[in-house]
């Protein structure tokens, strides 16, 4: 499965799509076919501030949970409110209608490029 | 680890695998719910094979098998199914078993993968008081695979010799699949109808996919996260989470199938002093308020208590009810009935949840 080379990424496995000074954040195909089927997120709400590399969310599937990492400091400004219903648009379009948060950034870290998370991933 | 015979075909078909009992085991095709939807609403195809077949036959397998388990096995007649247990000596549970009887003197014995080995074991040493029995591990001579839902006998019987309708629940018959003998037992670990077909193991590819075409788009070969989430509403225990070698069939609620008027049996003195104590704790069916399922080993707290009341065993979001569903052991003094409400520590919140009947989901017959 291909990572678009139009997005950052990081070792927890979540992509970053960079706009302005809003970064919106999902996780990887990889990640979400190792969790399986997703039933339940639980996303920070808009307002609240992450810090870099803290949990800010769950990901829950029929066998296991997932924690949410927050890739970068700054404040949540939106949520993905479609996944209360469907959350499982993070397995079938993880890139897209999977989308998790937006973040208005304050400081970004180094991410990594599609090719660089293609080989932490080993494809 | 071991491989069942189908293990090329679950490859083949793009299933991600698990080790289970040390067999590598498919837990999903696709995916887990639509796994678990279509056996509720239509069809789905396990393999099963990693479950332990024991064949108990001889002049005395009546007798011996009396002495070591705990249901009443004179009472079965020629074709009956039986779901007992063995305990050991103290009464905790070795293994929760399905009891066939296939003749007069002849015994199939299905135990769970990991526990083949202690029943294995248990019985032998039962065995060596002289019993005119003789004990074969089948498990590797057999595939076992389960078609459970509404649609399942209507596949199937397109390819069976024998009427399914005559075939009783918890009931066995030999029957031709094709050309092949095999068993069929109207029995399974989904709630749902449905049958258990043993399959000697060089037939068992050609069944296999026999299976799957005539099922078409009504059957779905399911793997063992849809199993373990359906026999979760079914409210059916899982050995190792609701059933351990510390816990006797009374503190989980199946002190039904314990026979004391058989007879001596192995555990019958230990098992008599349980019945008549007061538990110290017992198995309950919780529900939970929203989407955030308690887990194994989770704990479960009176509402606002400080002090755990227990631990949730299994528990998971229900595919079918849209709730979390869970089985945990409680406080038996508490005496808690269907209404009491509770909280799950659930990874540091606590989520309100309530004692209900099990099991949680029943199927329509």
């Amino acid at each position: 499965m291909a990572n678009p080379e139009n997005l950052k990424y990081t070792k927890e496995h979540e992509w970053v799509l960079l706009e302005g000074d809003v970064a919106t954040v999902g996780i990887t195909q990889y990640a979400a076919d190792a969790l399986g089927e997703i039933v339940y997120v639980d996303l920070p709400k808009p307002g609240s501030s992450t810090s870099y590399m803290k949990i800010c969310g769950e990901i829950e599937s029929t066998k296991s949970v997932g924690e949410l990492y927050a890739p970068m400091d700054g404040e949540v400004v939106e949520a993905n409110s479609a996944l209360g219903n469907s959350p499982e648009a993070i397995n079938q379009d993880p890139y897209g209608a999977g989308w998790l948060i937006k973040i208005k950034y304050t400081q970004l870290p180094e991410l990594l490029t599609a090719a660089e998370y293609a080989a932490l991933t080993g494809e | 680890m071991l491989t069942t015979p189908l293990n090329d075909e679950h490859v083949s078909l793009g299933a991600t695998f698990t080790d289970f009992g040390g067999w590598n085991m498919p837990v999903r095709y696709g995916s887990d719910l639509d796994e678990h939807h279509a056996v509720r609403k239509s069809a789905g195809l396990f393999d099963i094979s990693h479950m332990g077949e024991l064949r108990v036959v001889g002049a005395e397998a009546t007798k011996f098998l009396d002495s070591i388990l705990v249901s009443d096995i004179s009472k079965l007649s020629i074709g009956q199914a039986k779901y007992t247990m063995i305990c050991a000596k103290d009464a905790g549970i070795i293994d929760d078993l399905i009891v066939y009887k296939m003749d007069t003197e002849d015994y199939l014995v299905v135990a769970n993968a990991s526990n083949r080995h202690a029943v294995l074991i248990a019985m032998q040493d039962m065995a060596d008081y002289g019993f005119k029995i003789d004990i074969f591990d089948e498990t590797e001579d057999w595939a076992l695979v389960a078609i459970q839902g509404p649609k399942a006998k209507d596949i199937l019987a397109k390819l069976v010799d024998i009427d399914l309708s005559e075939l009783k629940y918890y009931s066995i018959a030999k029957a031709n699949l094709g050309a092949v003998p095999v068993l069929l037992a109207r029995t399974g670990y989904t709630g749902e109808d449905g049958f258990e077909i043993f399959i000697p193991v060089l037939e068992s590819v050609s069944i296999w996919r026999q299976l799957l075409a005539a099922g078409g788009e009504d059957l779905l070969p399911c793997g063992l996260a849809a199993r373990d989430t359906l026999r979760l509403e079914a409210g059916m225990p899982l050995y190792g989470h609701e059933l351990n070698r510390t816990l006797t069939p009374f503190e989980a609620n199946l002190g039904r199938i314990v026979a004391f008027d058989k007879g001596e049996f192995n555990s019958k003195t230990e098992l008599l002093k349980v019945s008549n104590q007061k538990l110290e704790v017992k198995l309950f069916g919780l529900k939970g308020e929203g989407k955030r399922a308690a887990r194994a080993d989770y704990e479960i707290f009176l509402p606002g208590g400080e002090a755990s009341i227990g631990k949730v065993t299994s528990g998971v979001l229900s595919p079918t009810l849209g709730y979390p569903i869970a089985m945990a052991y409680l406080k038996a003094y508490l005496d808690l009935t269907p209404g009491s409400k509770l909280e799950a520590d659930v990874r540091g919140t606590r989520v309100p949840y309530e004692i209900v009947k099990l099991p949680f989901y029943k199927a329509e017959r």
